[in-house]
């Protein structure tokens, strides 16, 4: 079953990273809403500041989303699906597989890349070192989600709209403990730990109830 | 190990493709199914292999670990090859066979077996019709299952190819294994006989736009 586990994690992970696979994509697409940002705000340093991990979140939160109707569709197209229902591993643990690849390939790079887009908005060290950390915590809970819609657009044809109607409501709470954790080091009488606390609380019932609601998706839909 | 299948119906929207369905299949022995287009010969295999609720009646096979829930004990072939263009023919092959579990040959072994080797590097892009089916087939041998689901499994093969297949499948079925096989080309191959077109049931014509409404899959 481990074998299995980590034979789709690296193929997954193959697929993304090849050509055409779309693992930049959600990289670039983060670059272009943060650098992007700037421009239409204005020279004001001061609020760049402010607004700046919330902008990055913003951008983070897209950019996780990108692919992710592709997840299941793909499989179902080609037929991997109907063979990967014949296996002892369960659907549940196909789904975690996929998520985690997908996070690797999309949602690591964010976590990574933002550090440096987050000079581009003029954030202190500290701010730095807090968006960065609630984006390591907080975009697994993100991808996780993003398996429901998966699933959900892998029924359905040209289902990739499903997605962002299905998923970002869910992501809301996610965004809003993320940004709110960041807020507490420019000051304030609320502690880093709080907010973080709650978002690491999502994150993890989202990786565990991410896949089992995607799998319960993938048996009803495909029946 | 057989399979036994009883009062098998299978319901696609509102039409009824066939009904009262009954048959066993032994160790040993293979079943091919034959029938007109759309009588539902696609929709009994993924009906055996699970992958579909019937209608009614039940599916088993006895000596199997669990009867009711086999996945495992089966080898479902579909009219998709299951490839990702992107990957390698051998990698596609290595992905299936760690998945599957219970090796069979080796990677380079099963490309040999239908005529694959030395294509293993080739993105399964580059790869004909034919080609991909025979990578398809070669899925067969790199995991063991007892029980083939095959839905045309000889689409798009040369004679050759339908020849080696035939002898891979009674080598199959010589070992034990049990195959269906549903198919309109002949199949050089001992087996039962099922034509699915008896079992639907008599009905009024349709009208045309209640045929239309209604796609296979």
């Amino acid at each position: 079953m481990t074998r299995a586990f980590l034979a789709l994690l690296r193929r997954d992970l193959a697929l993304a990273l090849r050509a055409g696979g779309g693992a930049g994509l959600g990289v670039v697409f983060f670059l272009a809403v943060v650098v992007v940002t700037p421009f239409a705000i204005g020279p004001d340093l001061a609020l760049l500041a402010r607004i700046g991990p919330a902008i990055l979140w913003i951008g983070a939160l897209l950019a996780s989303l990108i692919g992710l109707d592709r997840l299941f569709s793909a499989d179902a197209e080609d037929g991997s699906l109907d063979v990967m229902a014949m296996l002892d591993l369960p659907l549940e643990l196909i789904a975690i597989a996929k998520g985690l690849a997908h996070w690797i390939a999309t949602g690591l790079p964010l976590v990574l890349a933002a550090p440096v887009l987050a000079l581009l908005l003029n954030l202190s060290p500290a701010s730095i070192g807090a968006l960065t950390l609630t984006l390591l915590v907080g975009t697994p809970a993100i991808t996780f989600l993003g398996l429901i819609g998966a699933a959900f657009a892998s029924a359905f044809r040209r289902g990739g709209l499903l997605v962002a109607v299905l998923v970002m409501p869910l992501t809301i709470p996610v965004l809003i403990f993320a940004v709110a954790t960041t807020g507490t080091v420019l000051g304030g009488t609320v502690p880093f730990g709080t907010p973080f606390r709650i978002l690491a609380g999502l994150s993890l019932a989202a990786i565990v109830l991410g896949p089992i609601a995607a799998a319960a998706v993938l048996r009803v839909t495909r029946e | 190990m057989r399979l036994v299948v009883e009062r098998l119906g299978c319901r696609r929207g509102a039409r009824q493709l066939f009904q009262q369905l009954d048959f066993t299949v032994e160790t040993g022995t293979a079943l091919v199914v034959t029938g007109p287009n759309g009588t539902g010969k696609s929709s009994l295999l993924r009906l055996l292999a699970g992958l579909a609720r019937p209608d009614s009646g039940t599916v088993r096979l006895e000596g199997a670990a669990e009867p009711e829930t086999f996945a495992e004990e089966v080898h479902y072939l579909g009219h998709l090859d299951a490839h990702k263009a992107a990957l390698t023919a051998a990698e596609n092959l290595r992905f299936w066979r760690d998945m599957l579990g219970h090796p069979g040959l080796s990677v380079g072994a099963a490309m040999d077996e239908v005529g694959l080797g030395g294509l293993e590097g080739l993105p399964v892009a580059v790869l004909s019709a034919g080609q991909k089916r025979r990578l398809a087939l070669a899925r067969l041998l790199v995991a063991q299952r007892p029980l083939w689901l095959l839905d045309e499994p000889t689409t798009a093969l040369d004679v050759a190819a339908q020849a080696r297949f035939a002898e891979l499948a009674r080598a199959h079925v010589a070992q034990g294994g049990l195959i269906v096989a549903a198919t309109h080309a002949p199949l050089d191959l001992p087996a039962a006989r099922l034509d699915l077109g008896a079992y639907r049931p008599a009905r009024p014509a349709a009208p045309l736009a209640d045929l239309e409404s209604e796609p296979e899959q």
